[in-house]
């Protein structure tokens, strides 16, 4: 067991727990912050995608022991209002189905037009394919992300 | 399986109360009568629905809530069953406020998701529902002004008169709770519909964007301790001995043990199914504890022999043989090929089919085949559970709560009303969570453990451990004469451990002669309904089938289709055909047009149709693949559906659009094989699902416009997807596949 203080979500977080638990379960089981998702524990479906330092992370992957000072987002803190214009897009896209991959997607999504504002489609499938939707809304979330990229 | 009361009598019972604060409250229960042959066969329902009941609350402040009866798995219910309700209501959508309904089959009907049931068997009552409230409400309104009801009006949630006055629902709401129910309403005609038919918005949309803890894995409570069971590591195993020492040295560890599921002689219902009945349990403080602790367990398995289970059903008590054995699929596949060639149970005979193939002068026979899949919920497995002598408190994703009750009040011997079941959102189901065995799992870990816990499968359990779409094979055979006229049919469809063969479908009724036959080989590997039961593997193997029998014919594959339909219209071979040709014609008609089928300017195109009845509704697809990096890759998708009314249009077109995406995927790479009782596939490093790149860039969909009662739409659009990917993919590749997935028989995997 150790104790870190986690920057999450612009909050110092101080949690005990073993090194190796991945921050999906620190964020899961330790701080209530639930909206990151479980889906396959093995760098696969991107359901955990949470930002470190505002880039795009398998949050199932990354050990509480390797986050350090680095700023740890979480769909929670994507915005403060739910007005992202990711999340913005989302809603006028109608993109959720049964919803459990979006938050992950999402959090894809926002890294993704950080670095580049207005991808084509070749960049958003190369971008976004670490991404498992089981519902298929595919065309959905890459109309939303093409949709921001237009504003 | 436990049925309610049934009756064919339409009757109903509607009840105002008033709500706190000076609101009404009106609650309808109905005995209604509904019939579904399909849902019968596939899913083993009750003849009739049981009682049915909707919630309409408005409060004097003019809030209206609406309850969604049914669990929500994606298909969008929590939206769609409300909007028929704020509909005869006559309300103002944007102040309807939606929320989940309590698990009550009393009061709240059967409650079931599934079988593409759910606005099919709500539409009417619900319909009803807002009906005779908002004509309470224009009574409240007369007897308040002094004028006949026939002169109050209502628009949007506001009533009012010619004479000036007007009220807002919630003004009436009080004095309407305090009224009798009306007998014989009037319902609207389809054509005055303002919200059905206009697209809304997912009622929970913002509470996934940001994250909410809407799912069964989000659900906690105070000192709740997460489960973990470890189960058999094959087919045909069950547990020996263990030794849990170091477990119960990890961290966080608070328990070992073993438990058995149902007792020998349980009397199971048709959705009591279960992988393992022996299973091992660590219970500690957090996931990843529990997680790394079980590894540590030291377990012994043994083969667990032929067993016996008896299973509860409408004929009476029965014994089936499970038998014991570690199958793999390549046995699988030879005892298939060896079973096939053997006498098969008769399903249906038209003509003579035997004397029809004797005189032919051509016969075409082809053989499909279709693996296990693995339903790969985005969200695995889970519940939580927390049980004590007196009461069960459960909540989690299920798909139909009322048929896992009587299963717990049995096991955990508590009376119905004593155990509460609360439905989440469910992060995917696909027929995989109408197989409550999680719960029951859960519900007996807490009692055995005497503390809330959350039941967490892991992926790789949820894969190994699942429900599986049965794997499938069918021999079709057709008949030509010297002028290529089709003159007989035959399918002999098998299957481990059930056939797929609806014998009364098409192309049932529109061949002279016809014959439909099926066998089944016992397995102890558990399957169940996975989207679109059978329907899913028929689909693809009589579609592909027919596409080349057209071929054979010199026929364009979709007129070649339209012939038969008129057969089957005009001069109906047979008894029982179960598809009506004319909707089925008209959404190939419709696909036809809207992908400009065999119109210049699709040349680029390697073009496969398919057209398929089942859960009572109409699809067809047009599929277009091109090769890109060597590679056939379906760019596009042209899609028809006949579902009758269309409730939200655009949720309707993103639920045909997955179904689409779903049926490539699955087409292309879905199985689950076994070695020696094991799954070979474990997570998504080696079962393959679609991703975003494999996606079509447009699936274009469009709706048969008629004003038929809903008939359902989230299992129809999903089975013809694989036919005409099979076809489309034969003209790319010029070589026709029967072996799903097709990506394993293009690399020569299978
Ligand atoms: S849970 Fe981390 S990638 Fe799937
Ligand atoms: S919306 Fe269900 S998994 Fe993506």
């Amino acid at each position: 067991m150790a104790t870190y203080n986690l920057k999450i979500n612009g909050k110092i977080r101080q949690v005990n727990v073993d090194p190796a638990t991945p921050l999906l379960w620190v964020l899961r089981d330790h701080l209530d912050l639930p909206g990151t998702k479980y889906g396959c524990g093995v760098a696969q479906c991107g359901a955990c995608t949470v930002h470190l330092d505002g880039t795009a992370v398998r949050s199932c992957q990354l050990p509480a022991s390797a986050i350090g000072k680095q700023a740890v987002t979480t769909i929670e803190g994507l915005s403060a209002k739910g007005d992202h214009p990711v999340q913005k897009a989302w809603l006028e896209h109608d993109v959720a189905q049964c919803g459990y991959c979006q938050a992950g997607q999402m959090m894809s999504a926002a890294s993704l037009l950080k670095t580049n504002p207005k991808p084509t489609d070749e960049e958003i499938d190369a971008y976004m394919s670490g991404n498992i939707c089981r519902c298929g809304t595919y065309l959905r979330i890459k109309e939303a992300i093409k949709s921001t990229a237009k504003k | 399986m436990n049925t309610t009361k049934t009756t064919h009598n339409r009757r109903s019972f509607l009840k105002t109360s008033l709500l706190s604060g000076g609101g009404m409250m009106l609650s309808v229960s109905w005995l209604s009568s509904f019939k579904s042959a399909d849902k019968l066969q596939t899913l083993n329902l009750p003849e009739q629905s049981a009682m049915l009941n909707g919630y309409i609350q408005i409060t004097a402040d003019n809030v209206v809530k609406l309850l969604c009866p049914n669990p929500e798995f994606g298909q969008n219910v929590m939206t769609s069953l409300p909007m028929i309700v704020a509909e005869e209501l006559d309300v103002d959508w944007k102040n309807v406020v939606v929320e989940m309904g309590p698990h009550d089959n009393t009061k709240l009907g059967a409650q079931f998701t599934g079988g593409s049931n759910s606005v099919r068997m709500y539409w009417k009552p619900l319909r009803e529902a807002g009906a005779a409230a908002r004509h309470l409400l224009r009574q409240a309104a007369a007897q308040t002004w002094n004028v006949p009801v026939e002169e109050v009006t209502t628009k949007a949630g506001v009533l009012s008169h010619a004479n000036g006055k007007s009220a807002n629902y919630g003004e009436m709401a009080g004095k309407a709770a305090t009224l009798e129910v009306p007998k014989g309403l009037k319902l609207k005609a389809p054509k005055d519909f303002t919200i059905v038919r206009k697209s809304k918005k997912n009622v929970e949309g913002q509470k996934i964007i940001t994250g909410k803890p809407l799912f069964g894995l989000d659900y906690r409570v105070d000192g709740m301790l997460i489960a973990m069971i470890q189960h058999p590591p094959a087919f045909g195993m069950k547990l020996k001995s263990f030794d849990a020492l170091q477990t119960l040295k990890m961290p966080g560890i608070k328990e070992v043990f073993s438990l058995k599921l149902y007792e020998d002689g349980f009397e199971q219902g048709g959705f009591d199914t279960r992988t393992f009945n022996d299973l091992l349990v660590v219970v500690g403080k957090t996931t990843w504890e529990v997680m790394n602790a079980r590894k540590k367990l030291l377990a012994q398995w043994e083969p667990v022999g032929d067993t016996k289970d008896v299973m509860a059903g409408r004929g009476g008590k029965r014994e089936v043989v499970v038998p014991g054995g570690l199958e793999s699929t390549s046995t699988q596949l030879e005892k298939m090929q060896e079973l096939s060639q053997k006498p098969a149970q008769q399903l249906r005979k038209d003509g003579d089919p035997e004397t029809a193939f004797q005189h032919a002068a051509q016969v075409i026979e082809r053989t499909y085949n279709a693996p296990f899949l693995a339903h790969n919920c985005m969200e695995p497995m889970n519940f939580f559970a927390h049980v004590t002598d007196e009461k069960a408190v459960l909540a989690g994703p299920l798909q139909a709560p009322g048929w896992i009750e009587p299963t717990l009040s049995k096991i955990l011997n508590l009376p119905a009303d004593k155990i509460e079941i609360q439905m989440t959102r469910m992060g995917g189901g696909f027929g995989r969570r109408a197989y409550g065995h999680y719960l029951t799992e859960a519900a007996l870990i807490s009692r055995k453990a005497k503390a809330p816990v959350k039941l967490i499968y892991t992926r790789e359990d949820d894969m190994t451990y699942g429900i599986y779409r049965p794997m499938y094979t069918a021999t079709y055979r057709a008949a030509l004469d010297a002028n290529k006229n089709l003159i007989a049919f035959h399918v002999k469809g098998g299957g481990i451990p059930e056939h797929a063969i609806h014998a009364n479908r098409f192309p049932a009724g529109a061949v002279e002669n016809y014959l439909a036959e099926g066998w089944q080989i016992p397995s102890n590997i558990t399957i169940g309904a996975f989207r679109a039961p059978r329907s899913n593997f028929n689909a693809a193997a009589e579609q592909s089938f027919l596409d080349e029998v057209a071929e054979a014919m010199g026929k364009d594959p979709i007129e070649f289709r339209l012939e038969l339909l008129k057969r089957a219209k005009e001069n109906p071979v047979g008894k029982n055909n179960e598809y009506d040709p004319d909707r089925y014609a008209g959404v190939l008609t419709l696909v036809r047009d809207k992908s400009g089928w065999n119109k210049p300017g699709n040349e680029k195109y390697n073009r496969g149709v398919a057209a398929y009845f089942c859960h009572n509704s109409y699809a067809a697809h047009v599929v277009d693949i091109v090769t890109r990096d060597g590679q056939p890759y379906v760019e596009r998708v042209f899609s028809a559906m006949d579902c009758g009314i269309v409730i939200n249009p655009d949720a309707a077109t993103n639920m045909v659009q997955g179904a689409v995406v779903d049926g490539i995927g699955n087409a292309f790479y879905g199985a689950l094989t076994h070695k020696n009782g094991a799954a070979e596939q474990s997570n998504f490093h080696n079962y393959r699902l679609i991703r975003h790149n494999e996606a079509p860039k447009s699936i274009d969909v469009h709706f048969v416009e008629n004003d038929l009662d809903p008939t359902g739409l989230g299992e129809p659009p999903f089975p013809p997807v694989f036919g005409a990917v099979a076809n489309a993919l034969y003209k790319n590749k010029g070589k026709r596949f029967y072996n799903q997935p097709f990506q394993n028989e293009m690399d020569k995997r299978m």
